[in-house]
């Protein structure tokens, strides 16, 4: 931190401001003339929260995305039907056997297999062609989408959260004080999505350990440098790849289960966040993790930020930041080349 | 028709030696019949199809001529676009129905349509050219952005830019009128014809259909297709042998958004109007399936490929029902059907004709190796 800062003072300094101007947003009291001028701090705080939270959900998607892309150079279109596909698995999973918690694995293990599959008998057939493995991803997410609505039809599942999760908590942010008795009032939040947001940072934060201090993430990370060199050097590249592509299959199958208890499951929700992930990826650094966390705080944050203050075109400004991105940083915040 | 091909394959200096490198059975075909009159030098299955084509309205019924054949054509030409991209740039842009769908739009928001209070009523010499002007300068944008990064980078910014038009033109009500677009949306009455009666429609079709596959034909030939293809086989040597390589990619995205526009104005007219659902994710990837069907590696391909679209798309529901099966399967039916061209055949239909072909005997026209493999 200190280096970038003595490379780049300026932006050093601008970031620095910023981020102190949005700790006092966070903390202080607001006066009336912000309040007058952008609405009251109970919405802007809501908002930051629930951009914080969505982050922390579209993290779970793009962060197996993302590593199957680095690694495998494979562009998984059909990751947002693996998404879906968790989400069904956990819904049915949660309503028979009523254990909410049961959900996760359940998924993880579904749709990791189907991500097994698709691993052994489609791209290791059609290794280093990329284009072509992106067609087939794209053929498979069209066939699994019609499955889906075939087999679970087109109505909107909403995966309900166990009794001790609902309802909301206070939490020790003020929003603002009490007129007639002078007392600061505290800001209410759902608990699951707190315990959810906490989950994926768990997640976030072991994935960054296994590929760093692990000897497997040892060989995913010379897998995502240089393929050919590390299957010469005698490491058994298949089962690495099987091993990264089930992972990544299955952390979309959680994230399934996340996103049906956050909002719903429905068709159409697969093509939603693979447009997400892949915002997510553009803008953080492909193949990158870190950049991959980067990426979903700033779109979840866009998305929930535009929803409240310019609600017309609030899908469009994550685009924007897409956009922008590209146009002068073309590899992403965090990619390397 | 091929009178151009032997008369390009000649021109002078580093452009041949590019033309050998990208498809380097080509001048050799080029120049084997360059003697002969090129009427002559048109294979007679070219003959037989154009005669069938032309005398179709003879024959076949108004639902046919305007669904079948009008469709084929314009979702052919929007292919065909993607097609020139893919096939010679090296480039898969899911963005290309995006494109077309503008163009419908501002067909239909600077001229005619239900929408009175956008709709500006320009008459069509006038908003046509503009239409067609403002897609071109909005495809190079696109091109710009997503020739920043390469390789497999191009096919998911591009989706991502095609998301975000459909977004933004159904959240936009100012200009693109939101959610429900714009309706009556009608060819203007040239010449005392009205053009959405069956048979006016096929032919005005049919004759954009012809002309822009005529002219990818040409430009796959013309020094700007083969430096483009050079492009696409050797980005370093082309830039060492002093080609713009970001100009040629987004040059060719300029150049594709011509017949995706012009199929995006035919397009509205065919269904008088337009909508965010027809720039939708679905109707982008159809485009790409449609392509892949078809065979990315010579023009004829998108409009073999956007005729079996359509006809699966029209017959698949009696099909479907036949078989025993809910006739709301035709995604799956598309889906496996694309799934086992990119198994099978990376070359599309194009690809399985071309292997009949060669089992069978060499064919002068069609020999050409150009088009990339999707290996």
């Amino acid at each position: 931190m200190r280096e970038y800062a003595s490379k780049n003072p300026w932006q050093a300094t601008i970031l620095g401001f910023i981020g102190i101007l949005l700790l006092w947003m966070i903390f202080a009291l607001w006066p009336a003339w912000l309040i007058d001028l952008i609405g009251k701090k109970k919405i802007f705080l809501n908002a930051l929260f629930n951009g914080i939270t969505l982050g922390g959900l579209y993290f779970l998607v793009a962060s197996g995305f993302t590593l199957i892309f680095g690694l495998m150079r494979n562009v998984n279109l059909a990751h947002g039907s693996l998404y879906l596909l968790g989400g069904y698995v956990g819904f049915y999973v949660a309503e028979w056997t009523g254990y909410w918690l049961l959900a996760f694995p359940a998924a993880f293990i579904v749709v990791g297999f189907v991500g097994a599959l698709m691993q052994i008998f489609v791209f290791r057939r059609m290794e280093g062609q990329d284009l072509r493995q992106t067609l087939v991803t794209i053929g498979l997410s069209i066939v699994f989408a019609d499955l889906m609505l075939w087999s679970f039809g087109g109505d909107f599942f909403n995966i309900s959260p166990p009794a001790w999760l609902s309802g909301p908590v206070e939490t020790f942010f003020t929003t603002g004080v009490k007129r007639s008795s002078g007392e600061l009032i505290f800001l209410k939040y759902p608990k699951v999505r707190l315990v959810i947001f906490a989950a994926s940072v768990v997640v976030g934060v072991l994935i960054w350990l296994v590929l760093n201090r692990t000897r497997a993430g040892m060989l995913i990370r010379a897998g995502v440098d240089d393929r050919d060199m590390l299957s010469a050097s005698g490491a058994r590249i298949q089962l690495v790849f099987l091993g990264v592509f089930v992972f990544g299959a299955g952390l979309a199958g959680i994230a399934g289960v996340v996103g049906g208890t956050f909002q719903s499951v429905a068709p159409g929700e697969d093509i939603r966040f693979l447009l997400a992930s892949l915002v997510v990826v553009i803008v953080g650094g492909m193949g990158s993790i870190s950049g991959a966390a980067l990426g979903a705080l700033i779109v979840g944050l866009a998305e929930q930020f535009g929803s409240v203050y310019f609600p017309t075109y609030a899908v469009v400004l994550t685009f924007l930041i897409m956009v922008v991105v590209l146009a002068f940083r073309p590899q992403g915040l965090m990619g390397t080349d | 028709m091929a009178g151009p091909v032997s008369r390009t394959t000649q021109v002078a200096g580093p452009q041949t030696q590019v033309g050998q490198l990208a498809n380097s059975s080509l001048p050799a075909a080029g120049l084997q019949h360059a003697e002969k009159n090129w009427l002559e030098r048109i294979p007679a299955s070219y003959w037989i199809v154009g005669v069938l084509l032309l005398i179709m309205p003879l024959f076949a019924s108004d639902f046919v001529l305007y669904q079948i054949f009008g469709w084929t054509f314009i979702l052919g030409l929007i292919a065909l676009s993607l097609m020139f991209l893919g096939g010679y740039g090296g480039m898969v842009s899911m963005a290309q129905m995006t494109t077309a769908g503008l163009a419908g739009y501002l067909i239909a928001i600077l001229g005619d349509s239900a929408i009175t209070t956008i709709s500006q009523g320009w008459p069509w010499y006038v908003t046509i050219p503009i239409a067609l002007i403002i897609t071109a300068l909005f495809a190079s944008a696109i091109g710009w952005l997503a020739v920043r990064t390469d390789g497999i980078y191009t096919i998911m910014i591009t989706l991502a830019i095609a998301a975000a038009f459909f977004y933004f033109a159904r959240q936009n009500y100012e200009v693109f009128n939101g959610f429900s677009g714009f309706n009556s949306v009608h060819p203007p009455a040239l010449f005392g014809v009205d053009w959405r009666a069956a048979t006016p429609f096929y032919y005005l079709t049919l004759f954009w259909a012809v002309v822009a596959y005529l002219a990818v034909l040409y430009l796959s030939r013309a020094p700007f297709g083969l430096a483009l293809q050079g492009v696409r086989d050797n980005p370093r040597r082309m830039a060492a042998l002093g080609y713009s390589v970001t100009a040629h990619r987004v040059a060719a995205y300029t150049v594709a958004s011509i017949p995706a526009g012009i199929g995006g104005i035919l397009l509205t007219w065919q269904s008088a109007q337009i909508s965010p659902g027809t720039v939708g994710i679905g109707p982008s990837i159809d485009i790409l399936v449609v392509a892949v069907i078809g065979g990315l590696g010579h023009p004829i391909g998108a409009f073999i490929g956007a005729f079996i679209y359509v006809l699966l798309k029209t017959f698949s529901t009696d099909v479907l029902i036949a078989l025993g099966l809910s006739g709301e399967r035709f995604r799956l039916l598309i889906g496996l059907g694309f799934l086992a061209i990119v198994f099978f055949s990376p070359d599309g239909v194009l690809g399985l004709w071309k292997k009949f072909r060669r089992w069978q005997h060499r064919d002068p026209f069609a020999s050409s190796q150009s088009g990339k493999d999707l290996t």
